[in-house]
């Protein structure tokens, strides 16, 4: 949808001046956000930020200590049970029934909602995981209880899902293979939060995210915009030795050259005609380009590297 | 199906899939019925050994009462060495109209017996041989089915205990590793009662105790055992009902204070184990001290065991359903304010 469009419909869930402390802690400390129906929304930012707090009080699993949170009009807290019938939450990729297999899970979930468990091999066809259907829950691998746990989320039908770090602990392929799930419950229109610390994964989901750290949300925006909005130069790395740093600095666009280490590294902030330029001089397998990331924008907001 | 059975059966499935809760809610107490039913198997029954000499309508009328096991002796003196020797309780010796009695005085509740039942056939023979119509008359029957055979009241004891242990372990478990899983968090986030959630698990926990009560009870009356049902046996199903919502709330409140299933297990343990010894169930405690009894009528298992063997054994009227089910339903009703009290849907 275009953003006018989206301006136009009330946004599905409305949070402000959301505050939780734990003692001295201030765990979530007035944040602020909006999320439109139909959007992928990530909260990301490193473990301790306040991410799953605001999660959790946002799907009515915990008192906020001030501010006002709204799904669809309604107030999550005290427990809203015609809201859960419209939300979907996935916890920790344990909280499975014992020793049901994969498609029991789903129809116990199911039940839970007052609904037939007849979605229930469907979600598992979504997650891909029909082979596993009368595979009990502690024979899953990691990636498997993490797919399984998302569909039963999703086995109720609901408008809003929450996951909280679904890809944290897997290897790169359980992730990668994630990422398709999760964009495939994307086209079916839902609306998903969701919350990571892989950045360069929030950067290839989602529509926008909040960039959290210490309780505050510290950015907010489309990835693109965000690191659109650092202004920050793309970085051409070459092998040293192939270019000297003065005649680099000669080229019409370069706005520094240095070596450092056996590389030599370029910035520009216009980074077409001097990579035209690179590659009728310079051997191009030697050549490497690095644009600006969230990773940069995280830097560039707290003034530290990012550590997941 | 509705969220309350498909609930129970998913309770029902994961409960028949542990190979441990199978064991400790069948195999264990059947085999203390086995154990206890063939150790204990010829007691109650038994009849006293006594040495006799003699012959005439005296030694008749012992061997006819059925109370003792005689053993012949050509010579008073054989029988007496035996008795002082401690092979034998008594010796009885008829000599004419002389009926000599020397027993043990070391174990005096046999020796009365033996002093009794002589007396009483001696005095019985003298009347008949003296033509005399006796004024007075006992009639005695006995009340019990078939007296107090030992397997009448392991199978109701051990019942009652594997029942309750069942119970016991199954909710607490429960809680816990729900609790532990964050499956009680995913639980609250759906538009789902707590009560839907634990009546549900309450009504596979009985059906599991049912299923318990047939085998325990199935196991029994084999001919090997010989357990013999009263004729109101059905009057214990409340009994037990009762027990187990009584033992489910027990494991509630032990699910609601552990945090982990290790900690689960050894109060649970610590509290059934010593339930059951002061409540009777493994042997009677008829013969325990006052003090011990006084703390025995505090015990839910000793009135659920009481309860359910008024009726399958011991032929009780419904009126002995009473005091079972008052102190069940009460001990369940305390047990499930106190579970309220300190029952928490999180571990931190």
């Amino acid at each position: 949808m275009s953003a006018n469009e989206a301006a136009l419909m009330p946004p599905a869930i409305a949070v402000e001046g959301l505050r939780k402390s734990y003692g001295d802690l201030k765990a979530v400390d007035g944040v602020n956000f909006e999320v439109i129906e139909g959007e992928f929304f990530g909260i990301l930012g490193p473990n301790g930020a306040g991410k799953t707090t605001t999660m959790e009080m946002v799907e009515g699993l915990r008192k906020p200590d001030g501010g006002t949170i709204r799904i669809f009009g309604e107030s999550p807290w005290p427990r809203n049970t015609s809201l859960l019938r419209r939300i979907g939450i996935q916890l920790q990729a344990s909280a499975f029934f014992d020793k049901l297999t994969s498609i029991e899970q789903l129809r116990t979930f199911a039940a839970l909602y007052g609904v037939g468990g007849d979605k229930a091999a469907e979600m598992l066809e979504l997650v891909g995981l029909s082979e596993k259907a009368d595979t009990r829950e502690d024979k899953l691998s990691g990636g498997q209880k993490q797919r399984l746990s998302i569909a039963c989320a999703l086995v109720h039908d609901p408008d809003v899902v929450f996951l909280d770090e679904p890809t944290s602990g897997l290897d790169p392929q359980a992730r990668r293979n994630l990422w398709d799930v999760l964009e495939s419950i994307r086209e079916r229109g839902k609306t998903i939060v969701y919350t990571t610390h892989y950045l360069e994964e929030a950067e290839e989901l989602c529509d926008r995210v909040a960039i959290m750290e210490s309780g505050k949300i510290l950015a907010l925006d489309t990835p693109a915009s965000l690191v659109k909005g650092l202004e920050a130069p793309t970085r051409v790395l070459l092998k040293k030795g192939v270019i000297s740093a003065e005649l680099a600095r000669e080229i019409t666009g370069v706005e520094s050259a240095g070596e450092e280490g056996d590389l030599l590294t370029i910035t520009t902030r216009d980074p077409g005609p001097v990579l035209a330029h690179l590659a009728e001089n310079v051997p191009l397998d030697t050549l490497q380009v690095r644009t600006t990331t969230l990773e940069d924008v995280f830097l560039n907001l707290t003034g530290r590297a990012y550590r997941e | 199906m509705s969220a309350f059975t498909s609930l129970s059966s998913a309770a029902l499935k994961g409960f028949f899939r542990d190979k441990v809760a199978l064991f400790f809610s069948f195999a264990f107490p059947l085999m203390f019925i086995v154990i206890f039913g063939l150790l204990f198997a010829d007691q109650g029954a038994e009849q006293i050994e006594i040495g006799v000499t003699g012959d005439g309508p005296v030694i008749q009328a012992l061997e006819s009462t059925g109370a003792f096991d005689l053993t012949e002796f050509d010579t008073f003196q054989e029988g007496f060495a035996q008795v002082r020797d401690g092979e034998l309780p008594a010796v009885v010796a008829v000599e004419g109209s002389t009926v000599t009695l020397r027993f043990a005085a070391s174990d005096q509740t046999a020796a009365a017996t033996v002093r009794g039942i002589v007396e009483g056939v001696v005095n019985d023979v003298n009347l008949r041989s003296a033509g005399v119509e006796p004024q007075f008359q006992v009639r005695a029957q006995q009340v019990e089915d078939s007296s107090l055979k030992p397997i009448q009241f392991i199978v109701p004891g051990m019942m009652s205990w594997g029942v309750a242990l069942g119970a016991v372990f199954g909710s607490a478990f429960t809680l816990v590793s729900w609790r532990k899983k964050q499956v009680l968090r995913r639980i609250r986030s759906a538009p789902i009662g707590i009560f839907t959630v634990l009546g549900s698990r309450l009504v596979a926990t009985m059906m599991i105790g049912i299923v318990q009560a047939i085998v325990f009870i199935g196991v029994g009356t084999l001919p090997l055992f010989g357990l013999q049902l009263a004729g109101r046996w059905w009057l214990a199903i409340p009994v037990l009902l009762l027990g187990i919502i009584a033992f489910f709330a027990v494991g509630l409140v032990i699910g609601a204070f552990c945090k982990t299933e290790e900690a689960t297990s050894g109060v649970a343990n610590a509290v059934i184990v010593p339930m059951a010894f002061l409540s009777g169930v493994f042997f009677p405690l008829d013969g325990a001290p006052g003090w011990m009894q006084t703390i025995s009528d505090f015990m839910p298992l000793k009135h659920m065991n009481e309860g359910v063997s008024a009726f399958l054994v011991n032929n009780q009227g419904p009126e002995a359903l009473v005091m079972p089910s008052v102190v069940l339903a009460g001990f369940t009703v305390l047990m499930l304010a106190i579970a309220a009290k300190v029952f928490n849907w999180e571990s931190s």
